[in-house]
């Protein structure tokens, strides 16, 4: 099966004061239909960038997506016209961000708003386009719709109104959904209600949706493939079982080491008495990056080479990539 | 030395101001020695004399020379808008901290006086004192000065609010600290930004406030020169015949207000630790 | 356990006024904390759990009597500070203190980090400044930073390393027991392990006791001794750490745990997940505040709230079915 979104040799920078950022350095990657792809790393390797970047929604200046191309349906969005782009936010590629409060209009009902987008979109009539809003805000299981799409955003709960993001960015039936960190701001129990809502209505539709998070667990659940950034590059990239059960690089494996994870039910749970491994240092700042590989100053098998050269991204094992030369 | 470069490189427009604002500040201090003419000195043959060697910039219906008047002039308009600030600010200040910290009936009464006083506008305000009190430097200064309260007494109080729920404060109060030293090391100084914004923004409306009391005859009174009664006197009859008279003084305080706007922004700017790099 | 409570907390309560109207009328209550109780003993951890709006910041805040609790006992060492004036609190802060969630505004940025670890020994009058300074230098290297950073600002750090003055302004006087409100939930994950092995050797060298207060799950089984669950205001569940997560016994515990992702892929769960949002705290259903979530409510569990009671072991469950 074709991709659906075909993500080349992406480039996005920002000029500021201290001088030329990198944020997203030579990122590849594709999504098929009904697939979930997600992309992980801390905060400034990238990845919120590279989501921007794909909506065209980099503020320039001082952004600037240098080169590259984001193909969805074989259309390259970096070449259309701000008119045409417009056209294709929202109806074949739509995102979700993390805190809905901020993405929703606090002076306009909740159903008024999706209404609009298949207004304009979809061009259907007023009536329809209400009727359509309901609908919808009953597929991401608000309860009483009809109710709830009278209302503004600000007298919904943070999980409602995460619901009726998703309700009003799959309102068009996109070929493509941005998530980006969709439920970092939910609690748990709603966190889990809000992944389940989007991984039905995602078989349903088959839409290829890109998950851009920190949380090792929620891609564990809900991804089929991952990729993982660190400083503004891809390091690693394979089906989320391989990179779980064999990862590669040292950061992958250095992240996966760090998280304490639920296990006294599995017989998992390290003793009271036993460390954490941590990974040393910090994340290096976009403006300074070291020559060599980005993660070398924290590596504990970096060698002489790990510090002069940037380490190509290549195949390691079958349909399993990073970019490490001890890998 | 090498901070006073770094400063220009950095705030270019802040050290424009400030050399305007020392310009005139060094006017004032010494305007016996900076004037080329007394400003008190009447010449009739001199009435509405153009600008010439002798009269720099003209003389006024009563032959005295027009720059020696300004530069006169200076110290009355620093002294008013330096100490009207200072004093409006400062009690300002204290009052807006008091109610963000105190609270309850105290606030809350505070709260109405403030809406009253800000429910006139500045210049009423202060007409109605000076009518009260009698036009000199000292009651101009505090005509000036009352009006102040209320506005820096309202974003201080908002400013200590907000600093109030903030952790930082939160954990000086669990390390044992008064109220009254919390206040005083983490809230005061975080409201240091608005206050510095706030007091310069009015000194430049203060300058304008004594000038327009003057204008109105309510200002500081004859014979000291004051920029806004120089105007005042000239603006209607002479505009045409002799605009020196207008241009200057008006230029004067156009200056000093541009003057103290680009310090204060510079200002704001160069105390916040986390601009400096 | 043998040793006598660090702190020992009974019945506390913190209800917040709604005031409307002209004249401020009260005309109800946040129920932020309704009745909570439990101890930690020297060297231990207390894992405080729960979602937003459970009130578990308020227990911390309240327990430390940075919010007056509107009922309930406090007991430090023995010594009831719930009665305290305000200067013996004062005096009495040495022996307690807190570190906060957010990184960024729990420092004040306009004083440096060596000023902010020293400030609590300039309050309580701790040794002349040389000695002060030379204290603080010791923090900085015990917490993983260099003196030299001393001279620093806070917003020259990162976030993972003003976590760390945070806790070395937290240590500054010895403290026996400290609140720690979500301390590592704003950083990133190769930065959590740091803090989290810092704050753990830390208590195994001075023998702290912890409140730990986090809705991570799987930090809180990994620090904790014992763990105590709250939802709306009430503790649900309070238990062994091992008991509690190996087998939950509330359905809310249950549900909390069933819907952690977890980082293994080839793990297969069975999804149950509860439906609903939390409810409001100004108007917490009747019964037991689960009940409209819980997937086995009767008809008991919507009219009579159900008391905490002891199961076995230690064991502590609020739940009528179980």
């Amino acid at each position: 099966m074709a991709p659906v979104l075909e993500v080349s040799g992406l480039n996005t920078v920002f000029h500021t004061r201290r001088g030329l950022v990198r944020a997203v350095q030579d990122v590849s990657f594709s999504v098929e239909a009904g697939e979930t792809l997600a992309i992980v790393g801390e905060s400034g390797c990238g990845k919120t960038i590279t989501a921007l970047s794909l909506m065209r929604l980099i503020p320039q200046p001082p952004g600037e997506i240098v080169s590259g191309s984001v193909k969805v349906d074989g259309t390259d969005l970096l070449r259309l016209d701000d008119r045409t782009m417009r056209q294709m936010r929202g109806g074949k590629i739509a995102m979700i961000f993390q805190e809905p409060m901020t993405a929703l209009n606090p002076l306009m009902t909740v159903g008024k708003q999706i209404a609009e987008m298949v207004m304009l979109h979809d061009g259907l009539p007023k009536a329809a386009a209400k009727n359509r809003a309901v609908e919808m805000l009953q597929m991401v299981r608000i309860p009483e719709p009809a109710r709830r799409a009278k209302e503004y955003p600000h007298q919904m709960s943070g999980g409602m109104r995460q619901r009726a993001m998703i309700a009003m960015a799959l309102a068009c039936k996109p070929k493509v959904l941005v998530a980006d960190e969709p439920t970092t701001a939910l609690d748990v129990t709603i966190q889990a209600q809000i992944l389940d809502l989007i991984g039905d209505l995602q078989r349903e539709f088959g839409t290829a949706v890109l998950l851009i998070t920190h949380d090792l667990g929620v891609v564990a659940e809900t991804a089929q493939r991952v990729v993982v950034m660190y400083a503004g590059r891809k390091v690693e990239e394979g089906s989320v079982s391989d990179l779980f059960a064999r990862p590669l690089h040292p950061y992958l494996r250095g992240l996966l080491g760090s998280i304490p994870r639920l296990g006294s039910a599995r017989g998992l749970a390290l003793s009271p008495d036993e460390r954490l491994r941590e990974i040393p240092g910090m994340v290096p700042a976009l403006s300074d990056l070291p020559p060599g590989c980005a993660f070398a100053p924290r590596c504990a098998q970096a060698d002489a080479k790990c510090h002069a050269q940037i380490p190509p991204f290549e195949a390691k094992q079958a349909n399993h990539f990073a970019a490490c030369w001890q890998a | 030395m090498s901070d006073i470069g770094y400063y220009a490189r950095r705030y270019p427009l802040g050290v424009a101001g400030a050399i305007i604002m020392t310009l005139f500040v060094l006017a004032a201090i010494f305007a016996g020695v900076v004037a080329p003419l007394d400003p008190f000195t009447t010449n009739a043959k001199a009435s509405l004399a153009g600008p010439s060697g002798v009269y720099w910039m003209g003389a006024d219906m009563m032959g005295r020379d027009v720059l020696s008047r300004l530069i006169h002039g200076a110290r009355v308009s620093l002294a008013v808008a330096l100490g009207a600030t200072m004093i409006g600010s400062g009690v300002g200040a204290a009052v807006g901290l008091a109610c963000g910290y105190v609270g309850g009936w105290f606030d809350l009464l505070v709260q109405r006086v403030t809406e009253i006083m800000q429910a006139l506008p500045l210049l009423v305000m202060a007409l109605v004192i000076t009518a009260s009190l009698g036009p000199s430097l000292r009651n101009t200064i505090i005509a000036i000065a009352i009006p102040l309260i209320p506005t820096v007494a309202r974003v201080i109080r908002s400013n200590v609010l907000s600093l109030r729920e903030l952790p930082f404060v939160e954990a000086a109060r669990a390390t044992g600290m008064s109220e009254w030293r919390v206040a005083i090391v983490h809230v005061l100084p975080n409201t240091l930004a608005p206050l510095i914004v706030l007091a310069t923004a009015q000194l430049g409306s203060t300058i304008l406030t004594e000038a327009s009391l003057s204008f109105l005859g309510l200002g500081v009174p004859e014979p000291y020169p004051s920029w806004g009664r120089m105007l005042s006197e000239s603006a209607a009859e002479y505009v045409r015949t002799a605009p020196w008279l207008v241009i200057y003084p008006g230029l004067a305080i156009s200056l000093i207000v541009f003057g103290s706007n680009l310090m204060g922004d510079a200002l704001r700017d160069a105390l916040d630790p986390r601009q400096r790099d | 356990m043998d040793k006598p409570p660090v702190i020992a907390v009974a019945g506390l309560r913190k209800f917040f006024p709604i005031r409307r109207g002209l004249l401020n009328r009260r005309v109800g209550d946040v129920r932020a904390v309704d009745g909570v109780s439990f101890s930690i003993a020297g060297g231990e951890t207390l894992g405080l759990v729960g979602e937003s709006g459970c009130g578990k910041s308020t227990v911390g805040r309240a327990v430390l009597r940075l919010i007056e609790p509107s009922a309930g006992t406090i007991a430090i060492n023995g010594k009831d500070i719930t009665t305290a004036s305000k200067q013996e609190m004062r005096a009495l802060r040495r022996q307690m203190q807190i570190v906060f969630q957010d990184p960024f505004s729990s420092l004040n940025p306009r004083i440096k980090a060596g000023d902010i670890v020293g400030e609590p020994l300039k309050v309580h009058g701790v040794g002349r400044r040389d000695e002060r300074e030379a204290r603080v230098a010791q923090l900085f290297e015990r917490v993983g930073l260099r003196a030299a950073q001393m001279n620093n600002y806070p917003h020259q750090f990162s976030g993972g390393q003003r976590q760390r003055v945070s806790i070395a302004r937290a240590l500054a006087l010895d403290p026996g027991f400290i609140v720690a409100d979500e301390p590592v939930s704003a950083l990133d994950v190769s930065i959590q392990a740091q803090v989290i092995n810092l704050l753990m050797d830390l208590q195994r060298e001075r023998g702290l006791s912890y409140l730990f207060i986090s809705h991570n799950l799987a930090v809180v089984e990994h620090i904790a001794h014992r763990v105590a669950v709250m939802y709306l205001g009430r503790i649900v569940e309070y238990a062994d750490k091992v008991a509690l997560f190996a087998k939950p016994l509330h359905p809310y515990t249950e549900a909390l745990l069933a819907a952690v992702p977890l980082p293994d892929p080839a793990l297969k769960r069975v999804k149950h997940r509860v439906e609903g949002d939390v409810p409001s705290p100004i108007d917490p259903p009747s019964g037991c505040h689960f009940h409209p979530r819980c997937p086995y409510a009767e008809a008991r569990c919507r009219s009579e709230a159900p008391v905490l009671r002891d199961v076995g072991a230690g064991r502590l469950v609020a739940c009528h079915l179980r």
